[in-house]
Formats: structure tokens, C-alpha cells, sequence
């Protein structure tokens, strides 16, 4: 583990070197490293390579690191560890392995921490997300306490049963960097491994992107243009979606395709994302609320049908 | 005479449906045991977070067999008939079957069918599959490539292993040789996750939890339960402080864990400025551990317990250092919102009441306050509670609801509301009732005694009801998710234990109606019944005309009570009921109604005219005795009817053929019905 490699990359006291440890840890095990998807997202699961490819027969192993957005979360950077922004490092695999939870111990192994020195624990913890359809059983995993990772068994998502089940496993990041780094304020994480002048925290990277956005997400952001946002995205989706479907064939024979569930499914990242920002400005009522989560929802289950209609769910 | 062993070995099990999870396990396989006809001597089932154990003891080796008489047709019946019974009996021909004689109906055929008992290892087989299949969790889930399969196995997460031995006590066991969706039984199972990973054979019930202790893991959660306790408890008395005991929480740790060390931990004394339940509720509710007190002053330490599910190679620092380091960042958070909710005084808070609903049709929480806030100024005088500081707790009672702890716990709910108008300088009758003003809250809360606190407490639950009567949102059935029954059950308790004179209908303003009224008798039948006191008793005493005075009414039942305990008090009871007997049946048959004084010119004997002046003396008494609400001597005085009425029924005949006098003596009778009314409807009075 750890040993072998040099100071700056290890992940007691390396931000990269942890993200790093465990690209390298989830690769060995034969899992294609994906990069952070392009689009603004609230959690690694809007992922495509999560939600999408957790659907359908097709086996799927990955790992990526995400960025995730919570623009309600911002706290103008003056909180030891509430971010807007953050990374999550999202674990899929289907279907889930017999020994996932062996797999996950031993990648806490190789980030420095011990099982044999420390109390690590899984707690219940049902996941569910509104917005996606989505719902699985699973634990939050606790170290000496915390909570270092959510691990999830979806049973559902978009509105379809998995089949096979995928094991998620995410990594909340920072906050694990902060328990190996043993360090008590997220701007405090040293983020290259560095000493002296050559040190970079991650402060000196995200400390003034928290205080501008934490003032877009509350203050600023252009309620009129997110509303119109919103509906161009649903529109943009649905527009999509039907012209995606594609009829081979006819009659009992007929097999119906999709060939732009990908493009459409952007859409919904869209419209959830411009969403949560909408919901951050405090200016959707808690009616309002419930309807707009529901319209995304209706989004997601076309989108999540659409892939099941391609290649990539399996369709045959 | 042989016992089985079964183990079902999963990834970890929620904490709070392990309990339930044995319970349930126990009860299906000893069902079954007993529906196929094999009775067992013993059953026990336990768990952990990775597993839930049966041992069932005494099972028979094999089924009782079984003889089973089947009726057939009757003889010369068709063919169909007959060889559908021959099917069905399992019979290949009529020779088989015995003719019995029916000489009324018909000679018909018998079968004589015998089943052989199977051996219970077989039938184990079978039954043990079943259990699993269809095993009641709460919630369930599919895993692994199998879950593509159409009926693929649910369990509450991935089963791994299933243990299942069957054998007499002194011999090897046997393998119950069956297998759910792949896992077959087998008798291999594995030991704590860390400590004891490998995988071991097990035989019997005793060899199993031996070599489980050995593979660090404590099966029953009784017993884990015991070892935190005292571990705890001698943890904090080693340092001279006391264990907070805390049942829910060391139920749902005890659940977390196979083999359970018991650590200790510091924070920042800096903390114990934080009101000592914040501290609790961030320590418990977040982190699941206990916390210290200082047993001469019972104020909380800067300590508490943990409970770790290893022993670690360092004695536990780098845990315990972990769990400080999350506590500390917990108690920061609690800090921060405590310190930010002292910056606002509660009555500034207010406002942003008028943006939320308290229910559609009742309107906002602001209107709410405002309908409490007079309803409590109404009800001071009453209670003696200074007019001005019931209005004032009435108006902040709610405001902590908007505090960032309140949001946080919600269940220190009142409690943060008192903290903060201690600081922000409000009268201290005033911080208290803002505290107490949800008293009680279940049957073994404290009732609010200070006057405030009872004018403030009283009108927060008036006005609940009152609102939803008059929205017609009442409780049914089972439903009641606003809680009315508790706070009907809250008022009557108040109003009891604090001997408070009110009547109901006209002193809680113009929302108390007749059919709330009825609620309120059917919380005090309930609560009376609880601590003993007959229902009808409850009933005879409503049903009088006017009654909403609680405090009277309990008076008057117990006074009841103790009267319908005496041979005076039966008796007369016996007396009335043959009197409305005689009266019910009477009136039937004429069509009438005998009511009305009778005519004292037509006594005749010397008996009518005695209860006629023991009814007036008795009425009299009664109703003076009432008035001075002396129930007691009301009861007395009824009491002296009773030698007239039973002379009266002794010497008069009440059935004559003159009709005139007929009726007066059942309108005297009806007299006696009248007079009993002074102190109870008798007419509800069972037996």
C-alpha cells in the first residue's frame, strides 16, 4: 500500500494522492477510470456511467471521480466543511460483486486506514433519490465515527427495477482527505503533498470559487433566465426523446430503438441542476417544490426507458 | 430427541430490525414445526448485525404417523364418483376400500388412509427454504448476478451463508440438506469481521456459541447489552462520574456491534457551556454514544462513552481520537447554532410565523399563536395565573420551533424555548410555561403545576381540538396524526392533578361543543379505567344533564364507586333496576309513559306512603348534599331509600285491577328513578 510510494503522492497527506490511490485501487481491480462527466451535477449517481448504465443486463464496472454541485450547501467558504461544490468518488459495479464489501475495506486499506486500528462500521442507511426514481438499501460507512462513504445497492432506478442489481459505493472526498490528513478545516487539506513554498491547500484552489459562488447561489443567480432555463431543458428533453425512437419492423415483430437517449438524458442533468439552483435561491414555494422534483423525475423515467430501448441497456 | 441449529449469515442487519428479525425467525420455524406435527421441547433465537440464530430444542426424529378415514360415495353410486374417489384416496381399486353401512342413507365406501410419519430432517428440508423465501423484513432487497432472475431471493441485505444442523445432543449432527437460490445449508459460519475472519465448522447449539466467543463475537444481545452496561458504567465510575443510562440507545448500539468495546473520550470543557440536553442530543443522536454526568451536581462532563465493535492493536487511541475529532466538529455545529439562536430574541421570530401553515383549513401558526395567546388570558383567572405572563409565554411558546437547534433536535422542542427566554431576561413563570407548554406529552410526563405554565399548556391543547372539531378532522380508529387523543388526555390530566374547577363548555370560550365534550368523557373513561375505575360509572355520571366539571365528575364516580360497594348501595341499585323493570314493561304494554308526581291521595298502604316521604327526604338530602358537593353524603342519603323500596316491593302490589291506583304506584315508582338521578344516571350502572 501506501509505503511504496513517494511522499507527495500519499494519501495521508496528499488530496490528489488520495484520488489517486483509489483511481489506481479501482483500475487494479479492472474497472475503466472514467474522468468527471461534462455537466454540472448534484452527485456522482447523475453520472450517465452510473444511472444509466445501472440499468439493463449489461455488466458495467467504473469508477470516476465527480464533481458535485449543491448550491444550497454553500457557505461562503467560512465553514470547516459545508462546500457548493466538492468531489465524490463514485464506485459502480454490475452486477455488485459477492464480495463488494471486501473490495471497499480493502480500498480504505489503501488509503491508509487500518481496519485492524480503526472501527469501521456499516450503518443502515436506505438511499433514495426523488429527483431520478431511484431507491436502493445499503449503508453509510462509518470510520472511528464518521461518516466516510455511502454504499448503496440500487434496486430502482428511473422508475425500472435493476436487473442486475449495481453496488454503488461514494467516497465523500474531502471529508475523508480530512480524517487521513487529520486535519480540522477543508481549506486546510494539503492538496499536492507538498512542503514549505511548494505546498498547495485546497483552500488556495477552491476558497474564493465557495465565497463567488455561495453569493451567486444566494444572492445573484438570474432567477428569470433559470425559470426560462428550466423549461428549454424540459422542452430541449422531451424533444429528444421523441424523436428518438426509431420503429424497425412491424407489427409483433416491431422492435422499437432509441438513438438519442444519451443527448436527452443531458437535458435532464440540466434541468436538475438549474433546479437545485432555482431551490438555493429560495424561490420556489414548498408546493412549487414537490412539482418541480416530480417534473424532473418524469424526465429521468423516459430518459432511463430510452436506455433500455439501445445498445448500452442491452436492448437486443 | 434432537435439536436443530440454524444460522442465516448476511452483511449487516439494521440495528433497529434485528429484535424483531429473532422474534420472527422463532416463531415461523416453531410453527411450522408444530402445523407438521412435531412438538419441540425448547426454542431461541438471537442476533447481530451479521446474523440471526435459532436453536430449537427436544424435536421428535420423526413425524406421529398419521390415520385418516376419507368418505366416498355410496355404493352403486357412477363411475365417475367412484373413481374420482379412488384418486383422490390414492386407492387402484375398490377392494381396497371398506364398505360401511349406512341403513338410513345408503351403504357407502371407506377409505382407510395411513401416512407414515417422515423423518423431521426431511420435513426440516423442506419447511427451512420456506422461512427464508418468505421471511417478513420490513424492507428487502436483491443482489448480485442472481438478481436478474425473476424470483430471485430478497433478504434485508446479501445472505452469505446458511447454517442448518439437526442431530441428537450426543452424536454428530447432520446437515439439513436444502438450499435457497444457490446458498446451500451447510455447517460452516464465520466470526467477527476483523478480529476472526476465517470460516469454522460448527456442530451443536454449544459448540457453536463457544467457538463464535472464540471467533469474537457475542451472540446473544442480551449479553452484549449487559457487557456495555457494566463496562460503561465502570468506565465512568473509574473517573468518580455516573453513566447517563440511556435503554434506546444501548438497544440500537448493542445492535452495531459483535464484540463490544467500551472506550471512553473527551471534549472541549469550553462545550459544557452549551446546554447540557444539546450536548446529549448531538452526542446520541449523531454519534450513538453515551454521555457522563457528574454525579454531585448531575451536570454533565466533558466525557463520553463509545462503543467500538474491535479491539484495535493501539488499545483503542486511534478510535477513540477519531471519535473526539467527530464529536468535537458535532459539538462545534451545536455551538455555532446555539450561540446564533441567542442573537435573536424570540418575539423577532415571530413574524415569519405568518408565512407558515399550521393547516390549511386553520389557518397560519401566526393565527394559531393569537387564538392560544387569548384563550390563555381567558383561562388565567380561572387558574390563577397572572393574566399578563400567560399572554406573554403564550406568544413565545412556539418561536424556538424557528431556532436553529429546535431545527436540528427537533425534540428539544419548549426546552431550547426556555433556555432561550431565561436569556434574553423573561419572567421566570413565564420561561417555564414555555417549556412546559406541551406537558405532558405520553403517561409518564410531569403535569404542569405552575399556574402559567396550566393557563398556557391548557389553551395550546384547547385550541388544537377545538380547531380540528371544528373542521371535522377528529381521530378514527387508529388515525389520529394530530395527536388529539394525547392532548385530551393532556388537558383532562392538567385540569385532575392541579384539582382545577372549570366548566368545560362555557369557561374555554365558545369552541368546547357537545360533541368535544363527549371526547373529553370518553379520555376520562379511558384514563379511569386505567387506574381501575368502572366505565359505567363514567357513563352514569355524563349522562346527568350539565356535567363539565371534570374535577366533579371524578368526585362523583369515585363516590359512586364506593357506594355501589356497600349492601346499602347494591341493594338500592337492585331495588332501581326492578322498579324500571316494572316501569319499562308496563309502559310497553300501555303504550304510556308513567311520569309525572303521584297522587299522595291514593296511597292506600302504609308502605307507598313511607317511600313517598323517603323519596322526598332522600331528593331533598341529595340535592343539598350536591349543591355542597358532598358527594358522599349525597350517596348516604339515597341510601336511606333503600329499607322503603324494599318494603314498598315486599308489601305492594303494583299490578291491581284499579287503574287509577295502578298508576300511581308506578308513577311512584318512576319517583324512585327520578330521585336516583340527583347523583347518577342508574340506568347506565352495569350488574
Amino acid at each position: 500500500m501506501a509505503e511504496s510510494l513517494p511522499a507527495h503522492m500519499r494519501p495521508e497527506r496528499s488530496f490528489q494522492g488520495l484520488i489517486l490511490a483509489l483511481q489506481r485501487f479501482w483500475a487494479d481491480y479492472g474497472c475503466v477510470i472514467l474522468q468527471p462527466y461534462d455537466m454540472e451535477v448534484g452527485a456522482g449517481t447523475f453520472h450517465p456511467a452510473t444511472t444509466l448504465r445501472a440499468l439493463g443486463p449489461k455488466p458495467w464496472n467504473a469508477a470516476y471521480v465527480q464533481p458535485s454541485r449543491r448550491p444550497k450547501d454553500g457557505r461562503y467558504g467560512e465553514n470547516p466543511n459545508r462546500l457548493q461544490h466538492y468531489y465524490q468518488f463514485q464506485v459502480i459495479l454490475k452486477p455488485s460483486p459477492p464480495d463488494i464489501q471486501d473490495l471497499y475495506l480493502r480500498s480504505l486499506y489503501a488509503i491508509g486506514i487500518d481496519p485492524k486500528l480503526h472501527d469501521i462500521r456499516f450503518v443502515e442507511d436506505d438511499w433514495e433519490s426523488p429527483t431520478l426514481g431511484a431507491w436502493g438499501l445499503g449503508w453509510e460507512c462509518w470510520c472511528d465515527g464518521m461518516e466516510v462513504s455511502q454504499f448503496t445497492y440500487f434496486q430502482q432506478v428511473a422508475g425500472f427495477e435493476c436487473a442486475p442489481v449495481a453496488g454503488e459505493l461514494t467516497y465523500g472526498l474531502e471529508r475523508l482527505a480530512m480524517y487521513v490528513q487529520g486535519v480540522e478545516r477543508v481549506y486546510d487539506l494539503n492538496f499536492n503533498g507538498r512542503d514549505g513554498n511548494d505546498k498547495v491547500t485546497y483552500g488556495d484552489v477552491f476558497l474564493q470559487a465557495e465565497q463567488e459562488y455561495s453569493r451567486h447561489n444566494f444572492e445573484y443567480a438570474d432567477t428569470d433566465m433559470l425559470f426560462a432555463q428550466f423549461k428549454m431543458a424540459e422542452e430541449a428533453c422531451r424533444k429528444y426523446l421523441a424523436a428518438g425512437w426509431q420503429q424497425n419492423g412491424k407489427g409483433d415483430t416491431a422492435k422499437r430503438r432509441h438513438l438519442m437517449a444519451l443527448p436527452a438524458y443531458d437535458q435532464c442533468i440540466k434541468a436538475s441542476h438549474v433546479f437545485n439552483l432555482l431551490d438555493a435561491r429560495g424561490v420556489i414555494s414548498v408546493t412549487e417544490r414537490q412539482s418541480y422534483i416530480l417534473r424532473v423525475r418524469e424526465l429521468a423515467k423516459a430518459c432511463g426507458e430510452a436506455w433500455l430501448a439501445t445498445d448500452g441497456g442491452g436492448a437486443v | 430427541m434432537s435439536d436443530l441449529l440454524l444460522e442465516l449469515f448476511s452483511e449487516e442487519i439494521p440495528a433497529r430490525m434485528q429484535a424483531r428479525a429473532a422474534d420472527d425467525l422463532k416463531k415461523l420455524v416453531t410453527g411450522k414445526l408444530v402445523d407438521a406435527g412435531l412438538v419441540y421441547e425448547g426454542a431461541k433465537a438471537f442476533a447481530t448485525p451479521r446474523r440471526l440464530t435459532l436453536i430449537v430444542h427436544g424435536i421428535p426424529a420423526r413425524q406421529p404417523d398419521l390415520k385418516e378415514e376419507k368418505k366416498g360415495p355410496r355404493v352403486g353410486a357412477p363411475d365417475g364418483a367412484i373413481q374420482g374417489f379412488l384418486r383422490s384416496a390414492g386407492l387402484k381399486s375398490l377392494d381396497e376400500a371398506t364398505i360401511q353401512k349406512d341403513p338410513k342413507k345408503g351403504d357407502f365406501y371407506l377409505a382407510l388412509i395411513e401416512k407414515p410419519g417422515r423423518p423431521a430432517i426431511e420435513v426440516l428440508a423442506e419447511m427451512l427454504p420456506v422461512v427464508v423465501r418468505t421471511f417478513p423484513w420490513p424492507k428487502s432487497m436483491r443482489w448480485g448476478e442472481g438478481s436478474a432472475n425473476q424470483g430471485a431471493l430478497n433478504w434485508v441485505r446479501p445472505l452469505h451463508r446458511i447454517v442448518a444442523t439437526f442431530g441428537p445432543e450426543t452424536e454428530e449432527p447432520e446437515v439439513v440438506p436444502f438450499q435457497v437460490d444457490g446458498i446451500a445449508a451447510g455447517d460452516m459460519t464465520e466470526g467477527h469481521r476483523f478480529l476472526a475472519p476465517a470460516a469454522f465448522k460448527v456442530r451443536h447449539f454449544d459448540d457453536y456459541v463457544d467457538k463464535l466467543g472464540k471467533a469474537k463475537v457475542v451472540l446473544d444481545p442480551e449479553r452484549r447489552k449487559e457487557m456495555i452496561l457494566a463496562d460503561a458504567k465502570n468506565l465512568a465510575f473509574a473517573q468518580g462520574y455516573e453513566l447517563v443510562e440511556d435503554q434506546p440507545l444501548l438497544d440500537e448500539v448493542s445492535g452495531l456491534v459483535e464484540w463490544p468495546v467500551v472506550l471512553m473520550g473527551s471534549f472541549d470543557a469550553a462545550f459544557l457551556k452549551i446546554p447540557d440536553e444539546v450536548i446529549q442530543a448531538t452526542i446520541r443522536n449523531n454519534q450513538k454514544c453515551f454521555v457522563l454526568r457528574d454525579p454531585s451536581s448531575a451536570k454533565l462532563v466533558n466525557k463520553f462513552i463509545l462503543v467500538a465493535n474491535v479491539e484495535s492493536s493501539d488499545q483503542g487511541k486511534a478510535i477513540v481520537a477519531g471519535n473526539e475529532r467527530v464529536i468535537r466538529a458535532r459539538l462545534s455545529d451545536a455551538k455555532f447554532f446555539y450561540d446564533t439562536d441567542l442573537k435573536t430574541r424570540l418575539e423577532d421570530r415571530l413574524p415569519k410565523f405568518e408565512n407558515i401553515v399550521f393547516h390549511e383549513k386553520l389557518g397560519t401558526q401566526a393565527e394559531r399563536i393569537a387564538r392560544i395567546e387569548r384563550l390563555a388570558a381567558q383561562i388565567s383567572p380561572l387558574v390563577k395565573s397572572d393574566v399578563a405572563k400567560a399572554e406573554r409565554a403564550a406568544r413565545l411558546a412556539k418561536a424556538d420551533l424557528l431556532t436553529d437547534v429546535v431545527g436540528e433536535f427537533p425534540e428539544l422542542q419548549g426546552l431550547m424555548g426556555r433556555y432561550y427566554a431565561e436569556a434574553q431576561g423573561e419572567d421566570e413563570a413565564v420561561a417555564h410555561a414555555i417549556e412546559d407548554h406541551y406537558k405532558p406529552k405520553g403517561p409518564d410526563d410531569l403535569v404542569p403545576a405552575d399556574p402559567v405554565s396550566i393557563a398556557v399548556a391548557l389553551a395550546d391543547k384547547v385550541d388544537m381540538l377545538v380547531g380540528f372539531w371544528a373542521i371535522d378532522e377528529k381521530p378514527t380508529g387508529s388515525k389520529d396524526p394530530y395527536g388529539l387523543r394525547r392532548a385530551a388526555l393532556g388537558a383532562i390530566r392538567i385540569v385532575l392533578d392541579n384539582g382545577l374547577r372549570l366548566r368545560l363548555l362555557s369557561d374555554l370560550g365558545k369552541g368546547v361543543t357537545v360533541d368535544l365534550l363527549a371526547f373529553f368523557a370518553d379520555r376520562l373513561k379511558v384514563q379511569l379505567r386505567d387506574q381501575g375505575a368502572r366505565h359505567d360509572l363514567v357513563d352514569a355520571v355524563f349522562s346527568l344533564q350539565g356535567q363539565d366539571d371534570l374535577v366533579l365528575i371524578v368526585r362523583r364516580v369515585e363516590a359512586l364507586g364506593k357506594f355501589l360497594d356497600t349492601d346499602d348501595g347494591k341493594n338500592l341499585l337492585a331495588g332501581y333496576k326492578r322498579a324500571v323493570n316494572i316501569i319499562r314493561i308496563e309502559e310497553k304494554k300501555d303504550n304510556t309513559t308513567y311520569t309525572g308526581a303521584p297522587d299522595a291521595k291514593l296511597y292506600q298502604l302504609a308502605e307507598e306512603k313511607a317511600l313517598a316521604a323517603a323519596i322526598g327526604v332522600a331528593k331533598d338530602e341529595a340535592g343539598r348534599a350536591v349543591a355542597k358537593e358532598d358527594f358522599a353524603a349525597a350517596m348516604s342519603a339515597m341510601a336511606k331509600l333503600r329499607p322503603a323500596v324494599d318494603a314498598f316491593f315486599d308489601k305492594v302490589t303494583v299490578n291491581v285491577d284499579d287503574k287509577a291506583l295502578r298508576a300511581n304506584r308506578l308513577k311512584l315508582l318512576n319517583e324512585i328513578r327520578e330521585a336516583t338521578r340527583a347523583v347518577a344516571d342508574f340506568s347506565r350502572i352495569e350488574g
